[in-house]
C-alpha cells in the first residue's frame, strides 16, 4: 500500500491556536483569521441572497403570480442582485482567498496594513447591516441598479438605506485593493520577481487595480443619488433639465468593470488549480499575465454596451459594440492556454479539478453568449430578456462561484489542517454542474423566445422551460448545501492534512497546514518560477 | 540628541525593514489619493456634461458666486500648502519647532478658509439661492430651472470639498499632536509626509473646484 501523502502530523502551534476567545478573532489582525471573518460573513449573505433566488423560483414555475405579489417579487430579485454582487460575488475570492494566500504567496508575514484589512471587514459589516436594515424596513424594488428618475423620485422602498449599505461596502473593496497593491509592490520575497509571483496573485493585483480605479465612482455616483433623492437637490432630474442617462453612464463605468473584479480572481485560482492537477507547468505564463491586465484594462472601455437602448448616440453604441469584442481575445487566449496546459498532462479529477472543469466549459458559454449580445443589432433584440439573465449567471455562478468552491476545496486543507470527503465533494461539483445546466440553459431560450426578465408571471408557452429552470435550480440548492454540511464536518473529523496533499508548487505549500501565525520561520528565498511542475523529484 | 531605548525605531511587525514600511504607507497614500480624485471626477464629468449642454445658462448662473471672496480663499489655502510643505521639511531635518509651527500656520489657515466658505453659504442662503430643503429659489436669471442644476452642482462639489478639508484638519491635528510629542523624529517625519500628502491633494481639488464653478462662466 502507498503511503498517504495527503495526511500527515498536525503542527502544533499554528494561527488557528494561536488564540482563544471573541476578542482573539474580532480583533485580529492575522490576515488570516480576517480571511476567516469574511469567510463567514460572505456564505451567511450567499445563503439570504440563495433564499431569495428560491423564492423567485418557486414564484416563476407557474405562470401566474400566485405565490408573491408583483410588488414582493420585485422586492425579491432586487434583495437577490443587491446582496449577491455586492455582498459575496465581489468580495468573494478576493476578501477570503486573496487575504489567506496573497502574503502567504508573496512570502510575506502578512498584509503591508493589517489594521486596515481589519477595518475593511467592519465597513463591510457595516454595510451588510444597512442592506439588511433596507431588507426588514420593507426592501427596494429598483433592482440592483438603482436607476433614477425612479430611484430618486418615485420609488417607495428603503432606497436609501440600500444604497447607503452599497455605499459603505465600496470602501471595503478600496481599502482591500490598496491594500493588495502595495502588498504585490513592496513585501514580495527576496528573488520573487513579477514574472515569477503566481497567476493567482496577477489576478488579485488586477483585481485590485479596477476596484481602485472603479469603486470610486459608484460612490460619487451614489452620493449624488443620496443627495437628489433626500435634499431634493437635483442632479438627474428631468424636471430641472437633469439626464438619467449620465446616471447610468456613471454607474456602469463602475459596475461594467465590476464583473471582472467578480471574475479576474475566478480566473487566478483556476490557473492555479488546472496547472497542480494536470501537474504541468502552466502554458504560455507570461501572455496569461498581460491576458488578466488587458481584461482588467479593457473593461473599462465598455460600459456602453449596457446602455444600447437607453437612448445613448448610435456612434457611441457601435464603438461600446466594437470594443466589447476585444474582450473576448484575452479571455479567449485563458481558454487556450487552459486546455494547453491540460493537453499531455497527469490529469487528475479531484473535486477541486472538477470545479475548475466547471469554471472551463461555463465561463465558454458565458462568454461566447457575451459576444451575442456585445452585438449592437443583436442586443435591441436580447435586451432585458431571459437571455441576458442566462448570460450573466454563466459568468458569475458557472464561472465565478464555480471557481470559489475550486478554491474552496483546493486550499481547505491549508486552512483548516483538514482533508474534506473527497467522494461528497465530487458528488457536490457534479450536482452543481448539473444543476446549474438544467437552471440556466432553459432560460437563454426563454429570452430567446422573448421572455423578459423581472415580470413574476408569464404567459403559458413559457411554462415547460420555467419548470425545468426551477427544477435545476433547486439542484443547485442541494450542491450549495452539500459543502456546507461536509465542510463543517471535517473541520472535527476529516483527516490532518500533510503541509502540502495535492503535491502542488508555491509557497503557500511549504509552510505546515494549518500555517504558523507568522506564516514563515524565516523569508523565503525564491529560486524558481512559478508552476516548476517539470522539476520535481 | 541622545537615544534612548525608547527612541528606536520599531518596524511594524509585518515589515522587513524601515525603509520598506516607508515605501509602502507612501505607496498606500497615493493610491488612496487615486481613489479620492475618481471620487471627485464622477461629479466633475456630471457638471461638465450639463456645462456643455446649458452652456449660457450656467455661466449666467455661476456669476452670482462671489468668486473675488473664494479666490482670496484659493490663495488662503494654497499657501497653507506652503506651511505643510515646509512643515515637512522642517520635520525631515529634525527641527521640532519649525514643524509644529508649520502644522499650526496649516490648520489656522484651512480654517480660516472653511469659515470664508460658510460666510459664502450664508450670503447665498440669504440670496435665495439654496435650491433644497424646501428653500425659496430667487434666482432672477434666465432659465431658473436649470440655473437651480448649477447650484446644485456648486453645493454638491464644494460640500464634498469642505468635507474633505474637515477630513484633513483632524488628521493634521492628530500629526500635530504626534509632532509636539516627538516621541521618534524619523516616524514623525514620515507621518507628515503622508498627511501633508493628502493636504496637497485637497489644496489642488479647490484650485479645480474654483476654476470649474467659479471661473468658467466669467
Amino acid at each position: 500500500m502507498i503511503r498517504d501523502v495527503r495526511t500527515g502530523p498536525a503542527p502544533r502551534h499554528h494561527y488557528l491556536n494561536a488564540g482563544h476567545g471573541l476578542a482573539s478573532w474580532f480583533l485580529t489582525k492575522d490576515h488570516k483569521r480576517i480571511a476567516w471573518l469574511y469567510f463567514v460573513s460572505i456564505t451567511g449573505f450567499f445563503f439570504l441572497g440563495g433564499l431569495a433566488a428560491t423564492l423567485i423560483r418557486l414564484e416563476l414555475i407557474t405562470p401566474n403570480g400566485d405565490l408573491l405579489s408583483s410588488d414582493a417579487y420585485n422586492r425579491l430579485f432586487s434583495l437577490h442582485g443587491i446582496v449577491m454582487v455586492w455582498f459575496f460575488l465581489i468580495p468573494s475570492i478576493p476578501t477570503t482567498f486573496g487575504n489567506f494566500l496573497l502574503p502567504l504567496m508573496v512570502g510575506a508575514r502578512d498584509l503591508a496594513f493589517p489594521r486596515l484589512n481589519l477595518l475593511s471587514w467592519y465597513v463591510y459589516i457595516i454595510g451588510g447591516l444597512f442592506t439588511l436594515i433596507a431588507a426588514v424596513a420593507g426592501g427596494i424594488d429598483t433592482g440592483w441598479t438603482f436607476y433614477t428618475p425612479y430611484s430618486t423620485l418615485f420609488a417607495n422602498g428603503a432606497v436609501l438605506a440600500a444604497a447607503t449599505g452599497v455605499f459603505i461596502v465600496g470602501f471595503s473593496s478600496i481599502l482591500t485593493g490598496i491594500n493588495f497593491i502595495v502588498t504585490v509592490h513592496t513585501m514580495r520575497a527576496p528573488g520573487l520577481t513579477w514574472f515569477r509571483l503566481p497567476l493567482f496573485v496577477w489576478a488579485q493585483y488586477a483585481t485590485s487595480l479596477v476596484m481602485v480605479l472603479a469603486t470610486p465612482v459608484l460612490s460619487v455616483t451614489l452620493v449624488l443619488l443620496a443627495v437628489e433623492r433626500v435634499f431634493g437637490v437635483g442632479i438627474f432630474d428631468p424636471s430641472l433639465g437633469g439626464d438619467p442617462v449620465l446616471f447610468e453612464h456613471l454607474f456602469w463605468f463602475y459596475s461594467h468593470p465590476a464583473v471582472y473584479i467578480m471574475i479576474l480572481p475566478a480566473m487566478g485560482v483556476v490557473s492555479e488549480v488546472v496547472s497542480c492537477f494536470a501537474h504541468k507547468r502552466i502554458f504560455g505564463y507570461r501572455v496569461m499575465a498581460f491576458s488578466i491586465l488587458a481584461i482588467a484594462l479593457f473593461g473599462f472601455l465598455v460600459w456602453g454596451h449596457h446602455m444600447f437602448v437607453s437612448g445613448q448616440s448610435i456612434y457611441a453604441g457601435v464603438a461600446f459594440s466594437l470594443l466589447s469584442f476585444l474582450v473576448s481575445v484575452p479571455s479567449a487566449i485563458k481558454i487556450f492556454n487552459w486546455l494547453a496546459t491540460l493537453y499531455k498532462g497527469h490529469v487528475r479529477f479531484d473535486a477541486p479539478m472538477l470545479f475548475a472543469m466547471s469554471f472551463l466549459g461555463l465561463f465558454l458559454i458565458g462568454g461566447l453568449t457575451g459576444v451575442f449580445v456585445a452585438t449592437l443589432a443583436l442586443d435591441v433584440q436580447m435586451h432585458d430578456t431571459y437571455f441576458v439573465v442566462a448570460h450573466f449567471h454563466y459568468i458569475m455562478v458557472g464561472g465565478a462561484v464555480s471557481a470559489y468552491m475550486a478554491a474552496l476545496h483546493f486550499w481547505w486543507p491549508k486552512i483548516t489542517g483538514r482533508l474534506y470527503p473527497e467522494m461528497w465533494a465530487r458528488v457536490s461539483a457534479i450536482i452543481v454542474f448539473a444543476g446549474f445546466n438544467l437552471t440556466f440553459f432553459p432560460q437563454y431560450i426563454l429570452g430567446w423566445a422573448g421572455m423578459p426578465r423581472r415580470y413574476h408571471a408569464y404567459v403559458e408557452d413559457f411554462q415547460l422551460l420555467n419548470v425545468f429552470s426551477s427544477a435545476g435550480a433547486s439542484m443547485l440548492a442541494v450542491g450549495y448545501l452539500l459543502p456546507l454540511i461536509y465542510l463543517l464536518w471535517s473541520l472535527r473529523y476529516g483527516a490532518h492534512a500533510s503541509a502540502n496533499p495535492w503535491n502542488a508548487r508555491g509557497l503557500e505549500w511549504t509552510v505546515p497546514s494549518p500555517p504558523p501565525e507568522e506564516n514563515f520561520e524565516r523569508p523565503p528565498r525564491v529560486e524558481h518560477e512559478a508552476y516548476a511542475y517539470d522539476t520535481d523529484a | 540628541m541622545t537615544r534612548t531605548p525608547e527612541h528606536t525605531v520599531i518596524v511594524a511587525h509585518q515589515f522587513e525593514n524601515l525603509e520598506q514600511q516607508f515605501d509602502a504607507d507612501l505607496l498606500g497614500m497615493w493610491l488612496f489619493l487615486v481613489t479620492e480624485a475618481l471620487l471627485f471626477s464622477g461629479a466633475f464629468l456630471a457638471l461638465a456634461v450639463y456645462y456643455h449642454q446649458y452652456h449660457d445658462t450656467f455661466s449666467a448662473a455661476a456669476r452670482e458666486l462671489h468668486w473675488l471672496l473664494a479666490g482670496a480663499n484659493s490663495v488662503i489655502l494654497l499657501t497653507s500648502g506652503l506651511a505643510v510643505a515646509l512643515a515637512e521639511q522642517a520635520a525631515d531635518q529634525g527641527r521640532r519647532r519649525a514643524a509644529l509651527l508649520g502644522l499650526l500656520a496649516t490648520i489656522a489657515l484651512g480654517l480660516v478658509f472653511l469659515a470664508i466658505k460658510g460666510y459664502e453659504y450664508h450670503s447665498e442662503y440669504q440670496a435665495g439661492l439654496m435650491p433644497f430643503l424646501q428653500q425659496p429659489f430667487a434666482y432672477d436669471g434666465p432659465n431658473p430651472h436649470n440655473a437651480m442644476l448649477f447650484y446644485n452642482f456648486y453645493f454638491v462639489l464644494t460640500g464634498l470639498h469642505a468635507a474633505h478639508m474637515v477630513i484633513g484638519l483632524a488628521v493634521l491635528m492628530v500629526i500635530a499632536v504626534l509632532t509636539w510629542r516627538w516621541r521618534d523624529g524619523a516616524r514623525v517625519a514620515r507621518q507628515v509626509r503622508i498627511a501633508g500628502l493628502y493636504w496637497a491633494f485637497v489644496d489642488i481639488v479647490w484650485v479645480l473646484v474654483y476654476c470649474s464653478l467659479y471661473l468658467v462662466g466669467r
